[in-house]
């Protein structure tokens, strides 16, 4: 019997925990011609700002080691033609719809949250962190429990009570966990973990860096051992958190990997670059994982890793 | 029609001088394909690394095997090697056809078929269909030297005329195909240009056509890692009929574009009056004002169609 995919996002039910994390999905259509979007769990918007943003200047992207730099500068349509345009269209397909937004200031995320509890439809809020802070000399929000803090209690304060918050936080700090403790207390819901990594690749042709921009955010299978040690970390540090695993999930395996780590979904961003269809396959792959090792709710095995008892001999694993 | 991903078998892979062909049975690609449309494949197998699609213009589909799809490409790193590589019968993950293709005209026109190095591989599916229609088809095919020309003897037997230049005069004229085109348009009569060239030929060759009033279909290739308009990685400024210019993604939004509306020299940049630029509201408010502070080309191309293409669709 296959297992029971069923995952909960605040008081929402979603069919399943596969969800398209911010920033790969497009604005939903792309994504569409590949994928049934009302399968997937529920599709991550990406970054919405206030205006309509071009982003950075080409190149954007570069191909590293199993992962993928970009610094694409949050390019999106604006919080006006999302609202118009994006979000009633992934609606009408049967959509559960995840907003991201991102903001340059701490009112200006309070502003999109407050646009966002007059929209019908919303699932839940992701707030992209990784943003940088145009009062703060361009330093990212996230690098800070204070101003990391400031963003999610502000966002709390102007979003609709019944709108569960999660904070997407950046890997790139000292201490995962007090980032984490600082968004909960200020009222997230649940967190995402991880967003990209920071890095710069060079070409050593042009002797020049490969990205416009310089610095990009390395993502894909490259961090995920990254992401599987943050979720891992905050997990046990806040086991009733939710927690959406993403970074570098490629295959239903790698899905159940963070799941074990405890997440209790998981967010596929990358693989949908390198396979249109990576949301629907992943699904199928992991209810093939469940059933292979005998689980029947997915919920079973979020966190199980952090359990005494292994299930079989330890140490083979790199020798397949 | 919506595009498609497949699990699609190697028929044959082949060295076309400088290049390769690679040929894959696809029949879901190629009954959904019109000319100027690419496809992305996945490159090293099921344990990659390199986890950016590779985008190539769809040289040719026929019927046998259900259907065929072959691109054209050139080794230039780890992932193309890999593609060279492969071997009949051997799977490969392709997705499309992909984004905007050419548009034809209405009625029996004079077209011009302008390709540089392997960019010429979607021209000849093109002059297919424009033959078709009752168009006359004239090529200009250019390249560093002449091992890099695609096409040439497919040009000769499928076009009226066609006109080959090398840079280093290994193959027809010596220079570039820009220093011919305006004796090619007015020996042809030239009504349309379609060209498939790096993006300062594509520039040059919508500068020169423009002072025929010639409408120009360009296709550009830029470097995309999706091919779908989900990464932002392949955008380039393009002006709107409403003279807005905005960063249009190629993949999505083309390859194919109507030359006199890409901002040709601004490509690789973020112009400071493309919707949402850094100080973009400000930049609207100028617009909106005197009218005397907009753009350099942005709202000269505000509304202007050009004669030849009014009219034409997408067939």
């Amino acid at each position: 019997m296959p297992a029971d995919m069923r995952a909960r996002l605040g008081q929402l039910e979603l069919p399943n925990p596969v969800l398209a994390a911010a920033g790969c999905a497009g604005a939903g259509r792309e994504l569409a011609r590949f994928v049934d979007v009302a399968r997937v769990g529920a599709v991550i918007s990406k970054s919405i700002m206030t205006e309509p943003r071009t982003g950075n200047p080409a190149p954007r992207l570069a191909e590293t080691p199993s992962g993928l730099l970009n610094s694409a500068g949050l390019p999106g349509p604006g919080i006006d033609a999302f609202l118009q345009r994006d979000l009633p269209w992934l609606l009408s397909r049967g959509a559960r719809v995840v907003v991201s937004i991102a903001g340059q200031t701490t009112p200006e995320y309070a502003a999109l949250a407050s646009r966002l509890s007059d929209a019908a439809g919303v699932s839940a809020v992701e707030i992209n962190l990784s943003c940088p802070n145009a009062e703060d000399a361009g330093r990212v929000f996230g690098v800070d429990p204070e101003t990391a803090s400031a963003v999610v209690a502000a966002v709390r304060g102007s979003l609709r009570h019944d709108l569960p918050v999660f904070a997407k936080l950046s890997p790139d700090v000292t201490d995962i966990v007090a980032m984490a403790a600082a968004c909960v207390s200020a009222g997230a819901d649940g967190l995402s973990l991880v967003n990209v990594m920071l890095g710069v690749a060079i070409d050593p042709a042009r002797q020049r860096p490969a990205l416009a921009g310089t610095y990009g955010g390395l993502s894909g299978p490259a961090i995920r051992p990254v992401a599987v040690r943050c979720v891992w970390q905050v997990a046990e540090a806040f086991p009733d958190v939710p927690i959406i695993g993403t970074g570098g999930v490629v295959t239903g395996r790698d899905a159940l990997e963070l799941l074990l780590a405890g997440a209790s979904m998981i967010g596929i961003g990358t693989a949908i670059v390198h396979d249109p269809s990576a949301c629907s396959r992943v699904l199928r792959e992991l209810e093939e994982e469940l059933t292979a090792i005998g689980v029947d709710r997915v919920a079973d095995v979020i966190g199980q890793a952090h359990g005494a008892h292994s299930r079989g001999p330890r140490g083979l694993a790199w020798r397949a | 029609m919506a595009p498609i991903q497949v699990r699609a078998t190697v028929l044959t892979v082949r060295r076309v001088d400088a290049y390769h062909a690679l040929t894959l049975v696809a029949p879901a690609i190629a009954a959904r394909f019109r000319p100027g449309q690419f496809i992305t494949v996945a490159v090293g197998g099921p344990q990659t690394s390199m986890l950016a699609r590779r985008a190539f213009a769809v040289h040719d589909v026929r019927p046998d095997h259900g259907g065929t799809v072959e691109f054209v490409f050139e080794v230039l790193g780890p992932g193309t090697r890999w593609l060279a590589g492969l071997r009949a019968r051997e799977a490969l993950d392709a997705a499309g056809p992909l984004g905007r293709p050419f548009s034809l005209p209405k009625d029996p026109s004079s077209c011009l078929l302008l390709g540089v190095g392997y960019g010429s591989a979607p021209l000849f599916a093109l002059a297919a269909r424009l033959r078709e229609r009752g168009c006359r088809v004239d090529f200009l095919l250019g390249a560093p030297s002449a091992d890099r020309v695609f096409g040439a003897l497919t040009a000769r037997r499928s076009g009226r005329s066609a006109t080959v230049t090398t840079c280093d005069g290994s193959f027809g004229a010596r220079g570039a195909v820009t220093d011919l085109l305006e004796q090619v348009i007015r020996e042809a009569r030239t009504e349309v240009v379609y060209a498939s060239a790096p993006v300062p030929v594509l520039g040059e060759v919508t500068a020169l056509a423009g002072k025929y009033d010639i409408p120009v279909q360009a296709s550009v290739d830029l470097a995309m890692a999706c091919g779908i308009g989900v990464c932002m990685g392949c955008v380039l400024p393009v002006a709107g009929t409403d003279g807005i210019t905005r960063m249009l993604r190629s993949c999505v939004d083309g390859p194919v574009f109507r030359g006199d509306l890409v901002r040709w020299d601004d490509v690789g940049t973020i112009p400071f009056d493309a919707l949402g630029a850094p100080g973009w509201p400000r930049a609207k408010g100028a617009q909106g004002g005197s009218g005397g502070t907009g753009p350099p080309g942005g709202n000269s191309l505000a509304g202007v169609v050009p004669p030849g293409l009014a009219g034409h669709h997408a067939g």
